[in-house]
């Protein structure tokens, strides 16, 4: 009965799978779908080393306090870093009273509530302190950039998929319209082509438009390149600040397996170092 | 336990026998997972998933009671409470990231296991029970992890929550309704999200139990071999502990450093980055897939798109995906060869290499993929032939393959020498 | 059988002759592999320890120039209610005047102050007695038999100096460590 019933279930589905199938493969080879200017024009993102990559990657300390400077003078007016603490900075070389000072001089202060009148107000920031949003909300946001959100960047180089080359090919990417691109894929007003975008077309307009637009204090020179690449690298760490700490555990935790497998290997082979003899023995009498 | 000549537990201490008097539990662990336990001599590699799985769902109990501890199941902070978990709690980012990886290794010991008992026929009498009971320890899991995927709180949590509800809605009539009570509302929200974290917390402890029974059910008959043949006298097994302990423990290693290189060096390759993008309920992600184990299934479900008759695809989809699973309760009943082990059974071999597992790939492959050509054709030969697999073709084959002579036991499969009755 | 036996009876014959090399590995794979287990407990217990955002609220900085001789404000610091009292002259002619040989926890108003600022009374709102926060921070709350702050879960009264003088509490209320970075400005931890 089980069989009877279920070879009619069976029947049923495969049946109806491959009628599918002949109907969705005849409207494949009839009507083919269009290649989209999506497929065509869309680029991968650059390959672009940076010293935390694979297994051995390390923070470069210098480069992420210049990528923390590019965030600061260009990123910041409209990205916020909301999971990013002041004190984290530390974790990047600064000192304490560095960090006492970039946070007390923070363009945007922290939300708080004045104590005299309870009503909404700022204050400097302390260095436990995250980084304050530039908008107070979404809609504030929406609002000064064309209806366009500008995301939160603690996370930007995990949540995108490409990571950091990904920011560093946008960041670079901008270049003019080519003239074969369809004209539904044409930037609209207020917006700007960008390859490296997956749908081609974004807000935001090229952030790092002309060399030094910051001047690095330890002499770097601040050509396009090189600030892309700093600010990437810097939020590879905003996005994942145990990064060093993780990879070093990993090989101390890996070693420690390595040996402990391979005794745990020995101790099998002992062990069972009696049933493969007899096994040979008698595998030789037969 | 059902072998007359497993080794009966002697408590070495005083102590020990007081124990034995008042609450047997050294004997009982003794016999089934001690040297108490004959196992055959001849498990090969593939039986040492059991274990492994059973091992990583610990590592997932203890890891995630600690998550528990530090997140919070509300909409409006789970996220960043995720995020306090990588940044601030000591160590928080090893927990994290080894409990989400741990999902993923759970779900590859329990397929292999599957896997292994699909090829070596250990769902066939008598062990009929342990089959169903594992049927069931996989639903279970798969309820917890997709239940487990909801809790950060990013894109991905929240529309893989909506589209798996969505499911039920494809119901006629009930649909409906019975979308807004698992929900507690009419899209995934805070009253969802609790929900979801109670059941993610109690479920695991459910498995744990079903484990229990799961494993009680395989010592009466014993384990299966990769022959196949029943186990004829003392000849044929070795003690569970020291010999298979110490085969479990070094791939147990193995198994590890494998998970230390996803958990250290590569802990979101299996992830998915709209995840840490807070969840959205205004804008959809462009490609809604759920985490890699589900993929098979998620390829069955995407592969209907055309009505039949007065079923919509949709409900259609969502039947053929709950029957894929389902089927396999009625496996043992299905494939009525006599012959358990895959080795001795030549058309049997021929479907499973050549036709279940390049199935599941391709259904695995493309339930990842975007929903379009030719990844929707490809899911759709195959989900043709997985229920082909099951419901026709095993059914007939059990009666007109003819099975290769199986050896008379399992001494005689390993040493090549015919067994002496005299033992 | 032979196989079932053989690794313990193997184990037997051999006792006299020493540690085998078989048995040395196997002792050496499991302790090995304890070791590590241990390892691991560390991290698992170690996740309860404050986190870093805990630990960077752990001092906090109080201006002070608001409090008017007399008065006294609550303010929190890791989540623990604080007093900071402006002693009047007279509240410390009574502290001062009291022999430390008759206190339960012998202390002097000096010991609890900061030289220079001994108008300055910090100390935590927290009942050394089990953890209640003690009345006579508050305009109007009352501040017990010797005029400092009074606990009502269980009777501790507390002197002009934070000093345990009656009830059941057994030491005065903690001074935390704290510093004056300018006349106005307290940085407590």
């Amino acid at each position: 009965m089980v069989r009877i019933i279920g070879m009619l279930v069976g029947l049923f589905f495969s049946g109806w799978m491959l009628v599918t199938f002949v109907l969705g493969a005849t409207e494949f080879v009839t009507n083919p779908p269009a290649e989209t200017a999506e497929h065509k024009f869309h680029l991968k993102p650059k390959k672009v080393a940076f010293p935390s990559d694979g297994p051995l990657g390390k923070f470069d300390n210098q480069q992420l306090q210049r990528g923390f400077q590019v965030y600061k003078e260009v990123c910041a007016a409209c990205h916020s870093l909301r999971l990013v603490a002041f004190r984290n900075l530390q974790d990047i070389g600064y000192n304490e009273d560095e960090v006492k000072a970039i946070a007390a001089s923070w363009v945007i202060e922290t939300p708080s509530v004045d104590p005299a009148t309870g009503e909404a107000s700022s204050r400097p920031s302390l260095p436990a302190d995250k980084f304050p949003k530039p908008f107070a909300n979404d809609i504030a946001a929406a609002a000064a950039n064309n209806n366009a959100i500008p995301p939160d960047l603690s996370l930007i180089t995990k949540a995108r998929k490409g990571g950091a080359p990904y920011i560093y090919s946008l960041l670079t990417g901008y270049q003019d319209t080519p003239e074969d691109l369809p004209e539904a894929n044409q930037p609209g007003p207020g917006l700007h082509y960008n390859p490296y975008f997956p749908n081609l077309n974004l807000a935001m307009a090229s952030p790092l438009a002309s060399e030094d637009m910051v001047s690095y204090s330890d002499g770097t020179q601040a050509s396009i390149d090189q600030m892309a690449k700093d600010v990437s690298a810097f939020l590879v760490w905003s996005a994942e600040p145990k990064l060093v700490e993780r990879h070093q555990t990993g090989w101390a935790v890996i070693a420690f397996l390595l040996i402990a497998t391979i005794l745990a290997y020995l101790s099998f082979r002992t062990i069972w170092a009696d049933v493969k003899a007899e096994k040979k023995k008698k595998g030789a009498e037969g | 336990m059902s072998f007359p000549w497993a080794k009966e537990y002697k408590p070495a201490t005083e102590f020990g026998q007081w124990m034995d008097e008042k609450l047997p539990l050294p004997r009982f662990i003794y016999n089934s997972l001690g040297a108490g336990y004959p196992a055959p001599r001849n498990l090969n590699y593939m039986w040492n998933f059991g274990s492994l799985a059973g091992i990583f769902l610990v590592v997932q109990i203890v890891t995630g009671i600690i998550l528990a501890m530090h997140y919070a199941a509300n909409a409006n902070i789970a996220f960043d409470s995720v995020e306090h978990i990588m940044r601030d709690v000591n160590s928080g980012w090893m927990f994290r990231y080894a409990h989400a990886n741990g999902a993923s290794f759970f779900f590859i010991a329990i397929y292999l296991h599957i896997g292994r008992g699909l090829y070596y026929g250990s769902y066939k009498a008598p062990r009929e029970m342990i089959w169903l009971l594992g049927v069931v320890i996989y639903l279970l899991a798969m309820a917890t992890a997709f239940m487990g995927y909801v809790l950060p709180w990013g894109q991905m949590s929240f529309w893989g929550a909506k589209v798996i509800t969505g499911l039920f809605e494809a119901i006629p009539l009930v649909g409906k309704p019975i979308q807004e009570l698992l929900l507690g509302g009419f899209a995934p929200d805070n009253a969802a999200l609790n929900r979801f974290f109670s059941l993610h917390y109690l479920l695991p402890f459910v498995m744990a139990g079903v484990i229990i029974l799961h494993i009680w059910s395989l010592h009466i008959p014993g384990s299966n071999n990769p022959t196949g043949v029943d186990v004829k006298g003392p000849q044929d097994t070795v003690p569970f502990h020291p010999y298979y302990t110490a085969k479990d423990g070094w791939t147990l290693g193995l198994a590890l450093i494998f998970f230390s290189i996803m958990l250290f060096f590569l802990p979101n390759f299996l992830g998915h980055a709209e995840n840490y993008i807070p969840a959205n309920p205004l804008s959809t992600p462009a490609n809604i897939v759920p985490e890699w184990y589900f993929w098979p299934w998620y390829a069955i479900l995407r592969a209907f798109t055309v009505d039949f008759l007065f079923i919509p695809a949709k409900l259609l989809g969502v039947l053929a995906m709950f029957s894929a699973i389902l089927v396999w309760f009625f496996l043992p009943w299905l494939d009525r060869s006599p012959v358990r082990s895959g080795d001795y059974r030549p058309r049997f071999k021929k479907f499973f290499w050549f036709g279940l597992i390049p199935c599941i790939l391709v259904l695995g492959y493309c339930g990842g993929a975007h929903a379009e050509e030719p990844f929707v054709m490809m899911s759709q030969i195959a989900t043709a032939y997985y229920f082909a697999h099951f419901l026709i073709i095993l059914p007939l084959l059990s009666r007109i393959e003819k099975p290769e002579p199986l050896p008379n036991s399992i001494t005689e499969a390993v040493t090549g020498k015919p067994l002496e009755q005299a033992s | 059988m032979a196989t079932v036996e053989t690794a313990d009876s193997a184990t037997l014959d051999d006792e006299a002759g020493g540690v085998r090399r078989r048995d040395f590995i196997n002792i050496a794979a499991v302790s090995f592999a304890g070791a590590g287990a241990v390892a691991t407990v560390f991290p698992l217990v170690n996740q309860m320890n404050p986190s870093a955002d805990v630990l960077a609220l752990a001092s906090i900085e109080v201006d002070i120039s608001a409090i008017e001789t007399g008065q006294a404000i609550k303010t929190s610091w890791r989540k623990q209610p604080i007093f900071i009292r402006n002693l009047t002259e007279a509240e410390i002619t009574e502290a001062n005047s009291v022999s430390l040989t008759e206190l339960r926890d012998p202390e002097s108003l000096a010991d609890r102050t900061t030289p220079g600022k001994e108008n300055w009374l910090i100390t935590l709102g927290v009942c050394t007695h089990l953890g209640c926060v003690p009345l006579g921070a508050a305009q109007g709350e009352v501040k017990g038999e010797y005029d400092g702050y009074f606990c009502p879960c269980h009777g501790s009264h507390y002197d002009t100096a934070a000093r345990i003088r009656k009830g059941p509490a057994p030491t005065n209320l903690e001074v935390p460590e704290h510093e004056f970075l300018s006349d106005t400005v307290v940085k407590i931890g």
